[in-house]
């Protein structure tokens, strides 16, 4: 998967977790946790859906990483870039 | 005038919610009732064939986000539902109500078997890897999730609870609020019963491997007490929830008052895990009677448990007959001919479906009881058209379940007429 290939996968999955949330305007570069209603238990079923889609262990320690879409996306392509998307 | 300290014991309902597999409310819930309409169907469930149940229809976002749906349970949100139509048709100021005061308490046959199910199916698809187990499992599977759920809300921090009392859940539900409220414990009590148990395949195969799962080929007669025709039980989901307050507190603020719960009572067979005990259930029922102050005859209706087993059924008629003796002016009726066996919410929703007798007179039937089990003594049953009473000035409601637990609640209709209140000074 490329970059807007991850991003995507990242939107579908924030739209499940979040479904009353309108994702249309979200931005990168800001924290999820800042644009929409994510507590501690939203963001394990962030890794929970990415260790169920693409069997991708994200230890404790990188859960920083994925604060931003940029960030999420940046740390996510070494890891998935192998990966057909699934669109 | 000040209400004295007996006044104060007495707990009047002010608020009712509920959903039923047939109506979402207490006027539909009545209709049907009274126009025999069934809310049992066809009802697909993991692992067997299609089964049969009662299955409710609510609005789940009336009261939650898709969010919270998603986070929480059913149970959970059968809950809120119920609690938050019984909070707005209390007429409470609930912006200006010491939530502090409020106190939840909800009966439930069981709870966590169909999020432990679901986790297990999901992981099944992953090679049992339980790494892909949910971190929303423990919350969800708590005991007392449904009740729970219900205080997040509607901000609600008093006490809350939920009462596993297998299907004498639901009046176990209240008579814990009237007690709570009776010990001062809380102001007001949002109390009453839930289920979700349709939403796991093990209670079907359980009754099933047990013989007591009915079968029919029209689902609208599947459920069939007293009926010589009856094959067992149709499980059904629902919620039945009251606003409980003392009755000097209902009568300052003005409230609607559907009844008071003069009596009640529980206590268990003590004989088996199954086998219900007609000795033990008249017993309850005798002591529910005498706390109220009451002769058997004294009773309009009686709202039978009896839920299409023969061993069930034929107990319940053997201690009805040994109480009432077949008093031509006891009315018996039964809830679940309509809508199946609601569980948690059983004992709940049968009480709730016949308040409105206290307005309208009227004992709502038992349906699909074409031909009465010939081994049932009882010759009262209201058997498929409602009948007119007239003045219904009380009402018992019967609720049993496994492991031998009994519960019973006396509801009188209240009086409008005057304040009936005790008119000795306060002693508080």
């Amino acid at each position: 998967m490329n970059a807007e290939q991850i991003r995507q996968v990242i939107l579908a999955i924030l739209a499940r977790i979040a479904p009353d949330e309108d994702l249309s305007e979200i931005s990168d570069e800001v924290p999820f946790r800042e644009q929409m209603e994510l507590d501690s238990m939203d963001f394990l079923d962030i890794v929970m859906e990415l260790r169920k889609q693409f069997r991708i262990q994200i230890p404790e320690d990188n859960y920083q990483q994925l604060t931003t879409m940029n960030s999420t996306v940046t740390y996510l392509g070494p890891l998935l870039k192998d990966v057909e998307s699934p669109a | 005038m000040q209400a004295s300290a007996s006044d104060r014991d007495r707990i009047v309902i002010t608020g009712v919610g509920l959903t039923s597999p047939n109506g979402n409310s207490l006027s539909e819930f009545r209709n049907s009732l009274l126009t025999g309409q069934s809310g049992v169907v066809t009802f697909e469930t993991r692992y067997m064939p299609p089964v049969l149940a009662g299955v409710c229809d609510f609005d789940v976002l009336r009261y939650q986000k898709r969010k919270e749906i998603r986070r929480g349970t059913r149970a959970g949100s059968i809950a809120i539902y119920c609690a938050n139509e019984a909070v707005t048709d209390a007429t409470l100021d609930w912006d200006s109500t010491d939530r502090s005061r409020v106190g939840v308490y909800l009966g439930i046959t069981e709870h966590g078997n169909v999020e432990t199910e679901n986790e297990i199916y999901e992981i099944s698809q992953f090679d049992y890897d339980t790494k892909v187990w949910s971190h929303h499992h423990n919350p969800r599977t708590v005991a007392n999730n449904p009740a729970g759920e219900v205080t997040l809300s509607l901000g609600v921090t008093g006490p809350h609870l939920t009462i596993g009392a297998a299907c004498a859940a639901g009046n176990a539900g209240f008579i814990y609020g009237a007690q709570m409220l009776q010990l001062n414990e809380v102001d007001l009590a949002i109390a009453g019963g839930v289920s979700e148990s349709i939403h796991t395949f093990g209670i079907f195969a359980s009754f099933q491997s047990q013989g007591a799962l009915a079968e029919h080929a029209d689902p609208h007669q599947a459920s069939r007490p007293f009926d010589a025709d009856r094959n067992g039980i149709v499980v059904a989901e629902g919620g039945g929830i009251c606003v409980l307050e003392r009755l000097p507190d209902a009568l300052a603020r003005g409230a609607h008052i559907y009844g008071e719960i003069v009596g009640y009572a529980m206590n268990s067979d003590a004989t088996d895990f199954v086998m219900p005990h007609a000795g033990r259930q008249a017993e309850c029922i005798r002591t529910a009677l005498k706390r109220a102050d009451l002769q058997p005859s004294d009773i309009d209706i009686v709202s039978s448990h009896a839920t299409a087993t023969e061993q069930g059924d034929l107990e319940e008629a053997r201690a009805l007959h040994a109480v009432f003796q077949n008093d031509p002016s006891v009315a018996i009726n039964n809830t679940k001919s309509f809508i199946g066996h609601c569980m948690g919410a059983a004992g709940a929703l049968e009480m709730l479906g016949n308040l409105p007798a206290f307005d309208d007179g009227i004992a709502h039937a038992t349906i699909n009881l074409d031909q009465i089990d010939e081994q049932c003594e009882l010759t009262t049953i209201v058997a498929n058209a409602p009948r007119e009473m007239g003045d219904v000035q009380f009402i018992l409601n019967n609720s049993f379940g496994m492991l031998g637990i009994n519960s019973v609640v006396i509801v009188k209709k209240y009086d409008t007429t005057g304040t009936n209140l005790a008119d000795q000074p306060d002693s508080e």
